[in-house]
């Protein structure tokens, strides 16, 4: 028993993917075991997009202490807008739109780099400040935009196989490449490294500002497409689409067990946190509580779950 | 004056020094010099009353904001905190005084429980603080589920207080920087609160509880987010759960215009209260007069941020550097 709990134990994300189980089973024991399946699915299909940008918050924030990337929601407030301007409604310019959303993305990623390296401030910051100006470029951009997704995006963003959103299958591929990324190639590896001891990983000859400007850039980019494909999956574009992916990324992270204190990153868990958070909120929207509620228990449960999950191991 | 008292190993060039700490209050000048320039008729008791009318507010928030930062630490929180306090103020403060007090006391006992979680389980403040940010605001819902209530009468009458010659929010103002300045850079425990984020090591090895320092500082938040939440709903007498979000982002910019630092326990209440008031005539009055569409005006302040910290680049940071 004491040997399973430390097992347990050290894989902390194992945790993120018991907490989710419980969130499901505590929801379908309301509903007398009624809609488990459709609750599973439409989990599936919106954790999609809180792994994405958690994969991005995820190599940001390993970069250690202090690296996060607080321009996220406004980043994919605009790649939505960005996306459904380019696409105007039409299929044939789906890959153009997607590109358009990357490369805003890309932008908003370069940004934040430039505004950390060239004042020489920290990230939260400097990202926060790029994020009030994303914010009122979009708000100034997308004002009264109703385009709505050109039918075969968004068709191609609700498809299911056999009651798995095709989007999750292709989000898992996303994760087992930055699994590869992160463990195999130099950039992962140096990443981490810098997390470790950002002195020790240039003594050791790691290009730390362009692995630093990498990763942000990286960060932008999902941001990007999580907005193109946010506006695909919600039928439209939205400067407030973007908003709950501020704490979604940050918690998905830190409950899957990634190391605030950077230089430890864990993938699985991204998706437990995830499944989670959505979860979470499917279990509160069945058993039926007022908004006011909702929002003081995911708030509890979030301090809380972190409480258990994070930190303690801190070497002070 | 924060540099001599934590830093007392670097040394600036004297003219660097000085500029730095002029910075904010030229910052200051600089928005009022534009806003004289653009409409001379704001230039008086009535059109600073009017201009700095919910100056107060952000710069109470914005000392709260400080008190987090001094120990390292960031509090996303404080916007919907201000919402939440303002919702018990229009409601429970009003009807059931005692109630009411009560659960604002309460509120600082949270802050300082969350300071000394943040500490012991050496978490994120980010994360907390945003998940708290969902608790406070469910709360208030709860509480004010439309926008609505009616603020203390007392509360609408220290907020309406015209003294002679000087504005209000201008006296307010010297007097919120002077108890931050007096409380924080000139006790001894305010020296310990500092150096709990700028040397935690040595101020737990001198033996003070670096414990007690969080938790007091995250108290030292809640109390000012208190009086930042009364404050406002003094001036709008009538609450709303969503009344108080943009103060996050306030604050956080009003901590670093007026020259705070996000490591090292470095930040400067007068500066702070300047950093607001610059906020608060920028984020509004300014653009206004600048003829600025609404939509561009959070960008405004992110773009005032960015040119005040270029601006320090510019003068120079060598030594203070982490």
């Amino acid at each position: 028993m004491k040997r399973g709990m430390m097992t347990l134990l050290a894989r902390p994300w194992l945790w993120s993917f018991v907490g989710a189980l419980i969130m499901w089973l505590a929801a379908i024991t309301f509903t007398g075991g009624y809609g488990g399946g459709g609750m599973l699915t439409a989990a599936l299909s919106l954790s999609v997009f809180t792994v994405i940008v958690g994969i991005g918050q995820m190599f940001v924030i390993t970069l250690g202490p202090g690296n996060v990337d607080l321009s996220l929601p406004a980043n994919i407030g605009l790649a939505s807008a960005v996306a459904m301007k380019v696409m105007d409604g039409s299929d044939s310019r789906v890959a153009l739109g997607l590109l358009a959303a990357l490369g805003c993305g890309l932008c908003v990623g370069v940004v934040n780099y430039l505004l950390i390296r060239a004042l020489r401030i920290p990230p939260i910051i400097a990202t926060l400040s790029a994020s009030f100006v994303i914010q009122s470029v979009d708000i100034s951009y997308g004002r009264g935009l109703q385009i709505k997704p050109p039918p075969g995006f968004a068709d191609f963003t609700n498809i299911q196989i056999f009651g798995v959103p095709l989007l999750a299958l292709l989000t898992l591929l996303l994760v087992a490449g930055a699994g590869i990324v992160l463990h195999r190639l130099v950039f992962g590896r140096s990443v981490s490294a810098i997390g470790q001891n950002i002195r020790a990983a240039y003594l050791a000859g790691v290009k730390v500002e362009p692995i630093r400007f990498a990763t942000y850039a990286l960060c932008g980019v999902l941001g990007g497409l999580d907005g193109a494909l946010l506006a695909g999956y919600f039928r439209g574009a939205n400067v407030d689409i973007g908003n709950e992916y501020l704490l979604a990324s940050i918690a998905v992270v830190v409950i899957g067990g990634t190391s605030v204190a950077g230089g430890k990153a864990n993938i699985p868990g991204v998706w437990g946190g995830a499944l989670f958070l959505v979860l979470l909120l499917t279990m509160l929207n069945t058993f039926g509580v007022s908004a006011g509620i909702r929002l003081l228990l995911t708030g509890l449960i979030i301090v809380a779950v972190i409480t258990a999950a994070g930190g303690a191991k801190a070497a002070r | 004056m924060a540099a001599s008292v934590t830093a007392p190993g670097h040394r600036l060039g004297d003219t660097r020094r000085l500029l730095r700490a002029l910075l904010p209050s030229l910052s200051l000048a600089l928005v009022i010099a534009a806003i004289a320039w653009l409409n001379p008729r704001a230039m008086s008791y009535f059109g600073f009353t009017l201009m700095l009318n919910l100056a107060i507010p952000i710069a109470l928030a914005t000392l709260a904001q400080m008190f987090v930062i001094a120990g390292n630490d960031l509090d996303l929180s404080i916007g919907t905190f201000v919402g939440f306090v303002c919702c018990v103020s229009a409601t429970w403060l009003r009807d059931t005084p005692w109630l009411g007090a009560l659960a604002l006391l309460g509120c600082i006992g949270v802050y300082a429980c969350l300071g000394a979680l943040v500490y012991l389980r050496n978490l994120p403040s980010i994360v907390v603080t945003l998940g708290m940010s969902f608790v406070w605001q469910g709360a208030a819902i709860l509480l004010l589920p439309k926008p609505g209530g009616k603020a203390p009468g007392w509360l609408q009458a220290i907020m309406g207080v015209k003294p002679p010659l000087v504005p209000f929010p201008v006296v307010a103002a010297a007097v919120i920087a002077a108890v931050g300045y007096f409380g924080l850079m000139r006790t001894s425990y305010g020296a310990i609160l500092r150096g709990a984020g700028g040397n935690p090591v040595a101020v737990r090895r001198a033996g003070w509880s670096l414990l007690k320092a969080k938790a007091t500082l995250f108290a030292l938040t809640g109390a000012f987010g208190v009086l930042s939440g009364m404050a406002l709903v003094g001036i709008t007498t009538s609450a709303d759960a969503n009344i108080g979000n943009g103060y996050t982002l306030l604050s956080i910019a009003g901590v670093i215009l007026g020259g705070g630092e996000f490591v090292g326990g470095r930040v400067s209440p007068v500066g702070a209260v300047i950093g607001a008031l610059t906020m608060a005539m920028a984020a509004s009055p300014l653009l206004t007069f600048l003829r600025i569409p609404p939509d561009w005006q959070v960008a405004a302040n992110g773009a005032i941020l960015v040119v005040v910290l270029a601006a320090r680049v510019l003068i120079g940071r060598k030594g203070s550097g982490q």
